[in-house]
């Protein structure tokens, strides 16, 4: 407990940064990975195609090499630096958008075709009734393969540790520095992460069972 | 006029004048029948051929449905009577052809066909109602999305077409709480909720327990007896005898006989018709 208490500063602001990274990162990986998602069902060839490439070749990327690329690449470029924490919330939004992306791909698959042919009969067009009607059956499809996803990514925002952003991840090492027993304080940042997951879990259920009772 | 019909939609306060006058007159026929537009060419099909990689589901197809006229379409299984009805409102593309719905050619794509779509209303074989929204919501989706009117207004149009069919009741219940005959009920509510210029049945009861059919078919001899103009696909015999004004037979990806339903039932010209009326009598 003195470990957690004597270096309260550095636990703070450390999984202050995780739940930033985690926050942002998850809500552009869900814009991107429903737009992505959606253009690899879309009548249109040339979106499927951006789509698929964009999956491929982003997922088959490992995501400390994306990293690397936002963090040591992109600032050599002549282009506006916004900071480590916004490339590094760049690069795990890009790279866990291609997850959602494939889940929600999944999900479709469980919508049967008669629920888009219903809804284009009615004069819907593709976005509405991609957004209307396929979306929302797909997402309560998918709940827990889709958590598994966010939850991957909570674990992920300590590959942003490597590259200078000071997240919970960061705290061990810190730590040691001032000479705190490696061990307590490993298990103390494991401890934090168990209640996030947690609380990610707690919304899985929730949501699962508040749809159930929807359908 | 018995029970509520769709000439209680009409009164709508959104409608621009010039909307009412389009739609007026073919729901006028219910009170007399011989009105203008009755009798004018509304589906126009010609020389539709479609190709399913090698296998050709459909060979030159020339059909035209005037306003106000129900058409059965019947024949045997994979005759592409189910392809025919979504060429129509292009859930199927053709590959040679047209079709003309009111005197205007399909569109290819995007906000046109759409449009186009939403006059064109269709009932299916599975219902493929909503299975996330309410009854009412499935009634409502199309009005409000589509046809731009207030959540309120679609609301009140949806209450008198679900009392309509019978299903009011269900109004905030979920697809799956209702029964078979019930679903198709407001699948066909949710058509008619677009006011459309036609309205394309696939084999609307043939998933249905036997003793539901008849109460789906019930709504749909009455909407016929209002000057609907109507497609259906089915082989119930009672209802082509009662509604229909025409029987299209197929066969083979071709229209191979057309007759009044005394005509085709009592006595059919082709053998292939001969032949499949014996073997649907015989079960
Ligand atoms: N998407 C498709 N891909 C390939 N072949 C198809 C497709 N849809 C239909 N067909 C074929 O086209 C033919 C006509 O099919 P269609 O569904 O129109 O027949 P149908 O007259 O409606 O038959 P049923 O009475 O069984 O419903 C069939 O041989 C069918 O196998
Ligand atoms: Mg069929």
């Amino acid at each position: 407990m003195d470990t957690l208490l004597n270096n309260s500063d550095l636990f703070i602001s450390g999984f202050r940064n995780t739940l930033i990274l985690f926050f942002f990162s998850a809500i552009f990986a869900l814009v991107i990975g429903i737009v992505v998602g959606a253009m690899r069902v879309s009548p249109v060839p040339i979106m499927r195609g951006v789509g698929t490439v964009y999956v491929n070749f982003i997922r088959n990327t490992p995501l400390t090499l994306l990293m690397f690329f936002f963090a040591f690449g992109y600032p050599k470029l002549d282009l506006p630096n916004p900071g480590y924490t916004v490339l590094a919330i760049i690069a795990l939004s890009v790279y866990t958008a291609t997850y959602v992306a494939e889940v929600l791909r999944s999900g479709f698959n469980t919508v049967p075709v008669g629920q888009a042919e219903a809804a284009r009969a009615i004069g819907l067009p593709f976005g509405p009734t991609m957004s209307l009607v396929i979306m929302p059956q797909a997402f309560r499809a998918v709940i827990p393969p889709m958590m598994s996803v966010f939850i991957a990514l909570l674990k992920n925002t300590t590959v942003a540790a490597g590259f200078s952003v000071a997240e919970a991840g960061t705290i061990r090492a810190n730590l040691s520095e001032r000479g705190e027993p490696a061990i307590v304080v490993l298990l103390w940042v494991a401890f934090f992460f168990v209640i996030l997951v947690g609380f990610l879990a707690w919304l899985q259920r929730s949501l699962e069972r508040r749809w159930k009772v929807l359908r | 006029m018995a029970s509520p019909t769709l000439d209680s939609m009409e009164s709508n306060a959104h409608e621009t004048p010039a909307a009412a006058a389009r739609n007026r007159p073919r729901y006028e026929t219910t009170s007399n029948p011989i009105v203008a537009g009755v009798g004018e060419p509304l589906v126009v099909v010609e020389g539709v051929e479609k190709y399913f990689g090698d296998f050709q589901a459909l060979k030159d197809i020339n059909l035209t449905v005037t306003k106000g006229e129900v058409v059965v379409v019947i024949g045997p299984s994979g005759s592409g009577k189910s392809t025919l009805c979504r060429t129509i409102n292009r859930l199927e593309t053709i590959n040679a052809g047209e079709i003309r719905i009111d005197g205007k050619k399909l569109p290819e794509e995007g906000k046109a066909l759409a449009a186009l779509r939403a006059d064109v209303g269709m009932v299916f074989q599975s219902f493929n109602l909503f299975a996330h929204k309410t009854i009412l919501q499935n009634v409502t989706l199309g009005p409000i999305k589509v046809r731009g009117q207030s959540k309120a207004d679609a609301e009140k149009a949806a209450m008198v077409l679900l009392e309509r069919v019978g299903v009011e009741k269900q109004a905030n219940k979920m697809p799956a709480q209702l029964s078979g005959g019930q679903q198709q009920r407001v699948a066909i509510a949710r058509a008619l909720a677009m006011k459309p210029k036609v309205m394309l049945f696939d084999e609307p009861t043939s998933a249905l327990d036997p003793e539901m059919i008849n109460e789906v078919l019930d709504v749909m001899i009455q909407l016929a007896s209002e000057g609907m103009t109507m497609i259906v696909v089915t082989h119930e015999m009672g209802f082509a005898r009662k509604a229909a004004d025409r029987v299209v037979f197929m066969a083979d990806g071709e229209i191979v006989e057309e007759a009044t339903p005394e005509e085709f039932f009592s006595a059919p010209k082709s053998d292939r018709a001969k032949d499949f009326l014996s073997k649907l009598l015989s079960h």
